[in-house]
Order: C-alpha cells, then structure tokens, then sequence
C-alpha cells in the first residue's frame, strides 16, 4: 500500500492539469450541474470511510468512519440524483 | 496479494477516468446525461473495489450507513426548488468536509488499519503531514459551508459581518494552523490533532462571515474547490489514487468557476474573500444622485403593448427572479410573444443568481430551450438592434456607470448594455440600490420605463394584457 510521495505527487498535479482543461471546455450554461456533480465525485472519499468503518472489532475509528459513510452516501446519492434532474430539464428548442 | 493490489489499483484507475469523462461530458448538453451516467458507473467502481477489499470485514454498519444516507440524499434531490439549488450546493460541500475531517480522524484514531504507523504506533512523518492538511481543508470546507448555506438560506442576514481587526485575526489563526501541523509531525498527542480540527473549523467560519450575499457565487466555488483539495489531502493519507486524482479535479474545476465569477465583476479573488462588500451604501447617493429625480413609470398594459409591437425583445434576469419565483410565468409571457412573431431571447451575466450557472437552470426547469440562451459576450452586441430590453430581477448588471463613472464601486464590471436597446422596461420592487449600494443611471434615462411590483405578478398581468 506504501504509495511513492513522489509518484503520487506527480500523478495531483497531472490531474490538476487534467481537470483545468476539461473545466474549461465546460459550457457556462452548465456549472450548476457542473458543481453538483464534481460535489457527487468528491465524495470518493467514502473509501477511506468504508475502510475505516469496515474491521469487525468496535473502535472510536469505526464509529467515525460510519458516520462518514453515511455523510458522503448523502452526497453521493444526492449529488448525482440532483444532477441527472438538472440536466433532464435541458431542452432544445422544439 | 500482490495480484489483488494490482487489481485494485486498476479498478481505482478505471473510477478516475470515468470521473474525467464525466465532467468532459458537461460541454454540451447533449452529452451531459451521459457524462453524469459516467459518474456514477466510476463511483460505483470505486466503492465496490473497496468493499470487496480484505481489509474490510463486517458489512453491517456500512450496510446501514450507506442506506440511511443515500435515502436522505435521494429524498432531498428529489423534492429540492430549483431556486434553492446554491444552499444545496453549499449543504453538500459542508458534507464533504465533515467526512473528509472524520475519515482523517479515523486514520489518526487507528493508523495501523490503514498502514501509516511503524510497529510502535508511531504515524509516518508524511502520513502526519498528509492528515493534518486533509483534516485542516475539511474543517475549513465544513465550517465555511455551513456559513455559507446559512446566508443563502436566509437563515442569517446576508450582509457582510465586519470587526476591527478581523483580517489580522485570521491571518493569526492561519498562521497558527501551519504551526500546529508542524508542531504535529514532533508530537503526534490528541491535543495537538484535536487541537488543529477545532482551530481549522473557527477558520472557516471567521472566513465566510465578511462576504455579502451576492459574492456568494465566488464562495460557493470557492468552498467547491476546497472540498476537492480537502479529497486529495486524504487520498495522499491513503495512498489512493482515485481519491488524488478526483480531489486534483474538483479542486481545479472550483478555482476555475471562482476565476469566473471574479472576472464577472472585475474583482480580485483576494477582494472578494476579505469581504465587506455591499455592507454599507455610503456610495448610493454620492454617485447616483437622490430618487427625487424623475422616472418614467409604466404599466402592465403598456408593457405588454410596447412588447408585441416590438420585432426583438431581450430578456435579462437575474437574481430578483429566482426570488419571485417568476421564471415560469416568464416563459409563459415570452410564449405569447413568440406566438405574436415576436423574436425572444435571453441575455444572462456571469454572475447572476447565487451561483455559477443558476439562472440557466431556473430557466431550463421553466422549459426555455437552451439556444434561446445567451452568454454575456454572444449577446451584447445584439442589444443595440433589439427594440426591447426586459430587465427582470437585475440591477447592478446593467448599470452604465460600471462603464463611464470611475468613482463608482463597480467600475470595470462587465455588464450588459441593455441601454443601447430602443426602449428598456425595468421590473423592480421599488427604487431600491442594488447590492453593490450604487444607483442605477439606467432608471433616469428616457427610453426606460420602470415596471414596479413583484416580478412574477407583473409578468403574469403583462401575459394577460396581450
């Protein structure tokens, strides 16, 4: 699991390069559900959550990680719910 | 072992790449359902990956965790206003915070779960700072946030809260949460961690409390990029790459949308953020002159006869619609005009409404097709052949002086030049300065006409005159 310090690094700034790219091909009429949906995504977090609310033994590590999985679920579900209704309301002219 | 690791790894990988593709797939509106399809077949790569993971054996708390929270998720996706959309936004964000500072809670609480101790307890010095900072930005993201919803919310005035010496004490709470995440890599005891978490949150709180309502698109994308930095700040804890790879995204995609949003009111970041904008309106009669001036008051009859007799009309809301809620009665009334071989379109600044992109989903949840919808820079130059501009819920967006008056707060905004349209019909309240305290030229000039009430009743009187 012993990720290299540098490799990961270069791998946050790869993908900050990534993302200022594929931002701004975001079109303006669409950053709503553009924040809506990087809110959902953000919420990959909910990995550290599971493993942290995952061993079998009771510890104040389990309940914390519990807690975060029920926090990001929220967003998760929500986010991506919310999104999908934004972005079905999207019509062109008939 | 080492083939599993592998497999995760790639499963990871996978996840990150979905989530690229689906915020690539939000350049139009075409491929956006897909994008967002795409996001959720990553997210569910990547929360499978880790369930199946060894090092997670009892499923029943995060069977019920997950359920409890994805019901209250799609229950209030479900039955949010679409008005309402910024302080969901906002409630959502401060969700990724708390989470972000529980998980990293978590790794400190238990560290040998997560691989970042040595034999003796001793959290990794990397991993220290690694936790810290990701714990630091989610409290921040967290406290802020909760701001943040509040002021949208209406459950707190929206006005800029300033002391004396309120940027010094930041600067000295800032100061002392770096110090605290050295001090942590000597002596990893509670306080110090524990510590940093309760400083962080009194931070993010101090940070949101100066900044006005309507610099709230700045803070909302602001607050949406420190969520994704607080993501990568735990993924470097974790030594998950879809977790670094996601958070370098989210956080690159707010700091774009707060560039944006700066730019639509030509101020820097740094002014935003230090806040007490629009506070106090010292400037409304110096630079505009007092209301006893003379303006043209018109009626709902007259607006609806100046409109059908006009070849083009512009619309322009803004924020004050979304208050009345009146976007679909403007459809209604632009249905008519349509009818009557009137040419409509719709003209939105970069910085109408609470937040990025929010006048455009108020009026596609009104079922305004999106080509009738316009970005300030492809619009502009049509107001000086359109026979009517109808300002609805707008004002400081308009205003001339942010083009001829240098003393005015708002000199240098971008704004739309609805003067230059024939005739100018103004829905307002009442005479009222806008947020930015300054009076609007507009309403003195000739070709306005001022329609005072509340813009969705107005609206559907105009609709009813035809």
């Amino acid at each position: 699991m012993h990720g290299d310090f540098i490799s990961q690094l270069s791998i946050f700034v790869l993908a900050v390069f990534v993302g200022y790219y594929v931002v701004w091909s975001v079109t303006p009429a669409l950053h709503t559900p553009l924040m809506a949906v990087t809110n959902a995504i953000s919420s990959v977090i909910v990995v550290g959550a599971l493993i942290a609310a995952g061993p079998a033994d009771m510890s104040q590590a389990k309940i914390l990680g519990a807690v975060a999985v029920a926090l990001a679920s929220v967003n998760i579900f929500g986010g991506f719910a919310v999104t999908q209704r934004m972005l079905a309301m999207y019509k062109k002219k008939k | 072992m080492e083939l599993q690791a592998n497999i995760t790894s790639l499963a990871y990988l996978v996840a990150a790449v979905l989530f690229i593709l689906a915020l690539r797939g939000l350049s139009s509106p075409e491929t956006s359902r897909t994008g967002n399809f795409m996001g959720m077949l990553g997210m569910a790569i990547a929360v499978g990956t880790t369930i199946l993971s060894p090092e997670i054996t009892s499923y029943g708390w995060i069977l019920g965790a997950v359920f409890v929270g994805g019901a209250a998720g799609l229950i209030i996706a479900s039955r949010i206003a679409m008005t309402a959309m910024p302080q969901l936004v906002a409630a959502f964000h401060s969700l990724v915070g708390l989470a972000a500072v529980l998980v990293a809670g978590a790794a400190y609480l238990n560290p040998g779960s997560f691989g970042l101790a040595d034999a003796a307890g001793q959290i990794y010095i990397a991993s220290r700072v690694e936790m810290a900072l990701g714990a630091m930005i989610g409290a921040i993201t967290f406290s802020g946030s909760v701001i943040a919803f509040a002021k949208l919310q209406g459950l707190v005035s929206g006005k800029p809260v300033t002391f004396a010496g309120q940027h010094m004490l930041n600067a000295l709470l800032g100061l002392g949460a770096v110090a605290l995440v050295v001090y942590f890599c000597l002596d990893q005891s509670p306080e110090v961690f524990w510590g940093l978490v309760a400083l962080a949150f009194v931070l993010g709180f101090l940070i949101i409390i100066p900044i006005g309502g309507a610099d709230m698109p700045v803070v909302v994308s602001m607050l949406n990029s420190y969520s994704g930095w607080a993501a990568a700040g735990i993924g470097f804890t974790l030594h998950n790459n879809a977790l670094i790879v996601t958070g370098a995204l989210v956080g690159s995609s707010g700091a774009i949308l707060s560039y944006i949003m700066c730019k639509g009111m030509n101020r820097s970041f740094f002014n935003v953020i230090l806040g007490g904008f629009g506070g106090d309106s010292t400037a409304a009669s110096a630079s505009g002159g007092e209301d006893d001036r003379p303006v043209k008051q018109g009626s709902a009859e007259d607006a609806a006869f100046i409109m059908k007799n006009a070849g083009s009309v512009i619309i322009v809301p803004g924020y004050g619609m979304a208050v009345a809620q009146a976007q679909h009665a403007l459809r209604e009334m632009c249905d008519e005009l349509k009818k009557a071989g009137v040419k409509v379109s719709y003209a939105i600044h970069p910085v109408a409404g609470r937040m990025p992109g929010h006048m455009n989903v108020l009026l596609a949840e009104a079922n305004v097709p999106y080509d009738e919808v316009f970005e300030l820079e492809d619009i502009n130059s049509e107001f000086q052949q359109a026979d009517v501009a109808f300002v609805i819920g707008a004002n400081d967006v308009t205003n001339p002086a942010a083009k001829t008056d240098p003393t005015s707060p708002i000199f240098g905004m971008p704004i739309l030049d609805v003067e230059k349209a024939k005739t100018v019909l103004f829905v307002k309240r009442g005479m009222a300065a806008g947020y930015a305290g300054v009076q609007n030229e507009l309403f003195f000039k000739d070709n306005t006409m001022m329609l005072f009430g509340d813009a969705k009743k107005m609206v559907e009187t105009v609709t009813r005159s035809f």
